[in-house]
C-alpha cells in the first residue's frame, strides 16, 4: 500500500492525458524525490508494518499487537511518551515565548548576539544537553545532592532545555515582522506592557507558537537521546521500549508494534494539534 | 490642553553630534490646530514621539497642560495618536479596535459600546463596525484610526502625516473632515505633522516650520505666506521666486533693473532676497518690469507656468490660462506690483520651487 502513491507519480501512467512533451516536465521533476521517498522512506515503514504482523511463531497475524497491547510495560511507555512530549511542549512554549520576548523587545546589549546564538544552539545533538545536564545536577555532578535527574522531571527539564530554542527561533522572525507602529498605538492608548503583549503581540504570534509547537511536540514523542542519558530507570518512552525489545531481548514483531503506533500517535497528534492551531490562529 | 515644548533637544542613540531636535521652544495653545511643516529628515516626527513620550529628550522639559510630563510613560499620558500607516490592530475588528483604549482604562462596559459608537459615527464608520481593518480602504482604515484615538477623549491629539498613504482626491476629502472634527472638538489641541504645505494652509491656525532640527518660523498662515522673514519659509509654505537683490534708495535693484518695493528699515547698499510669488507676477509690460527669455511653459489646466531666465535666475510666473502662450526662448516682460513684493535680509537659498 505505501507502494501506490509512488507509482502514480511514475510519469508514464497520467503523461498521455495531457497533449505534447510540455506537460511532462512537471511529473518527471518530481518522480526522482518521490522514488527516493518510497525507497528510503516508504519501504522500511512497510517492512515495518509488515514484520509487526509476522509473530515469531510463524503465520501473519495480529497477535503482537494483542501481545503488546495486554503488556503493563507497553501501556506505561506510551502514558510516558504522551505526557513528556505534551508537558515537554507546553514548557517550551512557554519559555520560549517569554525568552523571544526579551531578546525582542526589552534592549539589553548583545541581544543580536544572542539571536545569533539560537542558531548554533539549534546545531547541538539533543545528548549533549543531557550531558551538560549531568555534569550540574548528577549524581557526581556540581550540585550533586540532586537526585531527580533520574526522575520523569529530570527527562522533562532536559527536554524543555533542549527543544525551547526550536520554538524561539520561529518567535523571533515573528517578533522581527511585527510593526512597532502598533506597540505605540497601543501604549499611547494607556496601555501597559503586560495588556500589549496578551493583546497585540500574542494575537500575532500564535501562527509561529502553533509552528515551532507542533515541531517541538513530534519531537518529544521520538526523542531518545536524552531519555537515555538522563539514565532514568523509571522512564521508558515509546523509542526506549522499541530500543528495549529490538535488541534486547530480540523481539522484532513486539518492537514493531511499538514503532507503529509511536508514528501513528506522532502523525495523529501532530495532525490535531496543527487543526486546534488553525481554529486558534483563524 | 496646551503643549508646550521647553527647550526639548533630541538626539538618538546618544549620538550629541547629530541633533534629531535642536533646543525646540513651541506651545500650541488649548484648542489650536499646529502644522509642523518641514522637509524630510527636518524633525517632525521627533517632536511628536518626545511629545507622546516614545523618545527622552536629552535636555529640556514637554509640557502639557502646565504639567511636566517628560519622565511619564507613554501610557500615562493621555494623548491620542495617528500616523502614516494607520497601525490598526489587524485581529481586532473595528469596533474591537476603537475599544482598546477604553478596555485598557478599565472604563465600564456599557460606556464603552456607548463611546465607541460615538466614536465611528464622529468619523463616519459606524457601518463597519464589524469588519477587520484588512477588509477596508486605505481612508477607511485611517478613518479608523482617529475614531481610536479619539475614543478615550484626549486633549492632545497628534497626527503624523495622516493623510500622505491616500490618493489626491481622498485627502482633501479628509482634509475637510478634520477641519470638521476640529470644529466639533474645540478644546482638542491638535499637532499636525505634514510636509505638505497646502494641508498646513488649510488646517493649522498656525504653522511652525522645521528645518534641520530646528525651528524656522512660527506664525499663522496668513503671516507665514504674505510676509516670511527668511527665505526657507517662503519658499517652503507657498512657492516663491528668490532673487537676489541690492537694497538702494526708495527701491532695490535687480539684474540692472531698477524695483520700487518697500524697503523698510534696511540700510541702502546691503544685499537683501527679494521675495515675488509667482501667481502674483504677470505678463506683458508694467511697473517693476523684469525682460528675459522663457526657458520652460507648463501648461497646468486653469494655469500656465513660466520659467523665465532673467539675467540667469529663473523667475516662475503663474498666469491664468493663455490663449496664446509664448514659444520656447522668446523674450518677454513680467511685472509685479509694488505691495507683492517683500524684501528679506537673508542671502538666498537656493531657487525656491
Ligand atoms: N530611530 C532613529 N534612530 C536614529 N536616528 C533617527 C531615528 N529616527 C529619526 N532619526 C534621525 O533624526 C532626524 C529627524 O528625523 P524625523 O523622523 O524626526 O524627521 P521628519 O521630519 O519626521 O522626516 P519625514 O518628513 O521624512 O518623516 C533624521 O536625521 C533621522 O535620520
Ligand atoms: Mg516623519
Amino acid at each position: 500500500m505505501a507502494g501506490d502513491p509512488a507509482l502514480q507519480a511514475v510519469p508514464t501512467r497520467s503523461a498521455p492525458r495531457n497533449e505534447g512533451p510540455r506537460r511532462w516536465s512537471p511529473q518527471l521533476w518530481a518522480a526522482p524525490p518521490a522514488a527516493a521517498l518510497a525507497l528510503f522512506f516508504l519501504y522500511p515503514l512497510a517492512l515495518v508494518v509488515r514484520q509487526s504482523f509476522q509473530p515469531d511463531s510463524g503465520g501473519t497475524s495480529v497477535r503482537p499487537y494483542a501481545d503488546v497491547f495486554a503488556s503493563q510495560a507497553f501501556r506505561h511507555a506510551l502514558w510516558t511518551t504522551v505526557w513528556l512530549a505534551v508537558a515537554s511542549t507546553a514548557g517550551c512554549l512557554v519559555l520560549g515565548f517569554l525568552l523571544a520576548l526579551v531578546i525582542s523587545f526589552v534592549p539589553f546589549p548583545g541581544a543580536k548576539g544572542v539571536a545569533r546564538f539560537i542558531d548554533v544552539y539549534l546545531s547541538f545533538p539533543s545528548f549533549l544537553i543531557t550531558l551538560a545536564l549531568l555534569f550540574i545536577y548528577g549524581t557526581t555532578g556540581i550540585i550533586g545532592s540532586f537526585q531527580f535527574l533520574t526522575t520523569p522531571w529530570g527527562v522533562l527539564l532536559a527536554e524543555v532545555t533542549y527543544f525551547t530554542p526550536f520554538v524561539m527561533r520561529p518567535l523571533l522572525a515573528a517578533f522581527s515582522q511585527l510593526d512597532t507602529a502598533q506597540l505605540e498605538a497601543a501604549s499611547s492608548l494607556g496601555a501597559r506592557a503586560p495588556r500589549i503583549v496578551r493583546r497585540v503581540i500574542l494575537p500575532e504570534a500564535l501562527p509561529a507558537l502553533a509552528a515551532g509547537g507542533s515541531l517541538v511536540l513530534v519531537l518529544c514523542l521520538n526523542e531518545f537521546g536524552i531519555v537515555l542519558f538522563t539514565g532514568a530507570k523509571g522512564v521508558t518512552t515509546l523509542p526506549m521500549l522499541v530500543y528495549g525489545k529490538a535488541i534486547l531481548e530480540s523481539d522484532y514483531p513486539g518492537a514493531c508494534v511499538v514503532a507503529v503506533v509511536n508514528v501513528l500517535i506522532s502523525v495523529g497528534l501532530y495532525g490535531l494539534y496543527r487543526v486546534v492551531s488553525r481554529r486558534a490562529g483563524a | 490642553m496646551s503643549i508646550r515644548f521647553d527647550s526639548v533637544t533630541v538626539a538618538y542613540d546618544g549620538n550629541v553630534g547629530s541633533l534629531a531636535l535642536d533646543a525646540l521652544d513651541l506651545t500650541v495653545e488649548p484648542g489650536e490646530v499646529m502644522a509642523l511643516l518641514g522637509p524630510s529628515g527636518s524633525g517632525k516626527t521627533t517632536a511628536l514621539r518626545a511629545v507622546a513620550g516614545f523618545v527622552r529628550p536629552v535636555s529640556g522639559r514637554v509640557l502639557l497642560g502646565g504639567r511636566d510630563v517628560t519622565d511619564l510613560p507613554p501610557y500615562r499620558r493621555g494623548i491620542g495618536m495617528v500616523v502614516q500607516q494607520y497601525a490598526l490592530f489587524p485581529h481586532l475588528r473595528v469596533d474591537e479596535n476603537v475599544a482598546f483604549g477604553l478596555r485598557a482604562r478599565r472604563t465600564p462596559r456599557g460606556e464603552i459600546r456607548q463611546r465607541v459608537a460615538e466614536a465611528l459615527e464622529m468619523t463616519g464608520m459606524a457601518a463597519y463596525a464589524r469588519r477587520y481593518p484588512r477588509e477596508l480602504s486605505g481612508g477607511q482604515q485611517q478613518r479608523v484610526a482617529i475614531a481610536r484615538a479619539l475614543a478615550i477623549r484626549p486633549r492632545v491629539l497628534l497626527l503624523d502625516e495622516p493623510l500622505s498613504a491616500l490618493d489626491a482626491q481622498l485627502r482633501s476629502g479628509m482634509l475637510a473632515e478634520l477641519a470638521r472634527l476640529h470644529r466639533e472638538l474645540p478644546d482638542v489641541s491638535m499637532l499636525y505633522v505634514t510636509h505638505d504645505q497646502v494641508e498646513a494652509l488649510t488646517l493649522a491656525d498656525r504653522i511652525a516650520v522645521m528645518d534641520k532640527a530646528r525651528l524656522r518660523a512660527c506664525g499663522t498662515p496668513r503671516e507665514l505666506y504674505r510676509a516670511p522673514t527668511d527665505a526657507f519659509t517662503a519658499s517652503f509654505v507657498g512657492g516663491a521666486n528668490l532673487l537676489p537683490v541690492t537694497v538702494g534708495p526708495g527701491g532695490v535693484s535687480f539684474a540692472g533693473a531698477e524695483l520700487k518695493v518697500e524697503t523698510g528699515d534696511v540700510v541702502a547698499g546691503a544685499r537683501a532676497t527679494l521675495c515675488v510669488r509667482p501667481h502674483l507676477v504677470g505678463l506683458g509690460a508694467g511697473p517693476n518690469q523684469l525682460v528675459g527669455v522663457v526657458r520652460e511653459i507648463q501648461w497646468r489646466g486653469a494655469t500656465h507656468r513660466l520659467y523665465v531666465e532673467v539675467d540667469g535666475h529663473a523667475v516662475m510666473a503663474d498666469l491664468r490660462e493663455l490663449r496664446d502662450p509664448p514659444a520656447h526662448g522668446e523674450s518677454v516682460s513680467l511685472h509685479f506690483a509694488a505691495e507683492d513684493a517683500v524684501l528679506l535680509p537673508a542671502g538666498v537659498v537656493g531657487d525656491g520651487r
